[in-house]
């Protein structure tokens, strides 16, 4: 286990296409080639749209109209990089507290005319995390044990049980 | 934190059962399961130097048991989530298929349409 969370998951490939079609493909086209089982909606994936400007979202539309909005288009620079949020928890539900989510980055080098290197990765994976010991820690101890640890370093530091605060 | 997750790892996984084995990191694994803690706060909490410390947490760091983050000039170390790892873990597995999925899809329209 040489790899902890804040390590980025990184994938790159080499696609016979051009840098144009690449481009158009991974994001207008996300449909097309999205493994179709992976998404959070209850109902069968019907449709993917890719909403190509910053600002937009990625939405997946269930069979049964149900709509899952789980990713924020930060950044859209065709032909070169597009770069997206992963606004879903660890829950698997549609994380609505942006500093808890993640992002993706891609990018688009031509190679040649019709072979483009694609350069995906996912960083701040660990962002999905925070508060995730808080809330355990909620529920064990009144006051948190953030709290509590503190104060017992500062007890052990002055030799003191009652530290005014 | 669940400390029983952590033990399905020391039972799985050698680098974690090296980075456990000393028992001062042992200690200080311990306390940051109590809550996470700048090098300064375990350093007051157990018989080492503070230089002492840095490396037991690179250890547990490099074996993936602790994470580290800034907070103004302090770095605040936590344990490392298990839902987080399992999350990494299925993204680094997910954007594999996907970007194998991606290329198949955009050779194939492709040669469709040539």
């Amino acid at each position: 286990m040489s790899t902890t969370v804040s390590t980025p998951v990184e994938v790159s490939i080499d696609v016979d296409a051009p840098i144009g079609e690449a481009f158009d493909v991974f994001t207008r086209d996300i449909a097309s080639w999205w493994p179709a089982e992976h998404h959070i909606l209850q109902a069968e994936l019907a449709e993917m749209v890719f909403e190509p400007r910053v600002g937009g979202q990625i939405i997946d539309r269930g069979v049964d109209g149900s709509e899952c909005r789980w990713a924020r288009v930060l950044a859209y620079d065709p032909p070169d990089r597009v770069v997206f949020s992963w606004d879903v928890s660890l829950a698997w539900q549609v994380e609505t507290d942006a500093s808890r989510t993640s992002d993706v980055e891609v990018r688009f080098t031509s190679l040649a005319s019709d072979r483009t290197r694609v350069d995906l990765v996912h960083r701040h994976i660990e962002r999905h995390g925070e508060g995730w010991e808080q809330m355990h820690g909620a529920v064990g101890s009144p006051e948190g044990w953030t709290v509590g640890l503190d104060r017992f370093a500062r007890r052990v530091a002055t030799g003191s049980a009652d530290v005014p605060t | 934190m669940n400390v029983s997750s952590y033990l399905r790892l020391v039972k799985t996984d050698g680098q974690v059962i090296g980075a456990l084995g000393d028992p001062t990191r042992r200690e200080i694994f311990e306390l940051l399961s109590e809550g996470p803690a700048s090098v300064g706060d375990l350093a007051a909490l157990v018989p080492v130097s503070r230089p002492a410390v840095s490396q037991h947490l690179r250890v547990l760091k490099d074996a993936g048991l602790v994470l580290d983050e800034r907070d103004g000039t302090r770095r605040i170390y936590r344990l490392d989530p298990d839902g987080v790892a399992e999350m990494r873990a299925y993204l680094d597995r997910f954007w594999k298929l996907a970007m194998a999925s991606f290329k198949q899809r955009v050779e194939q329209r492709r040669e469709d349409t040539t």
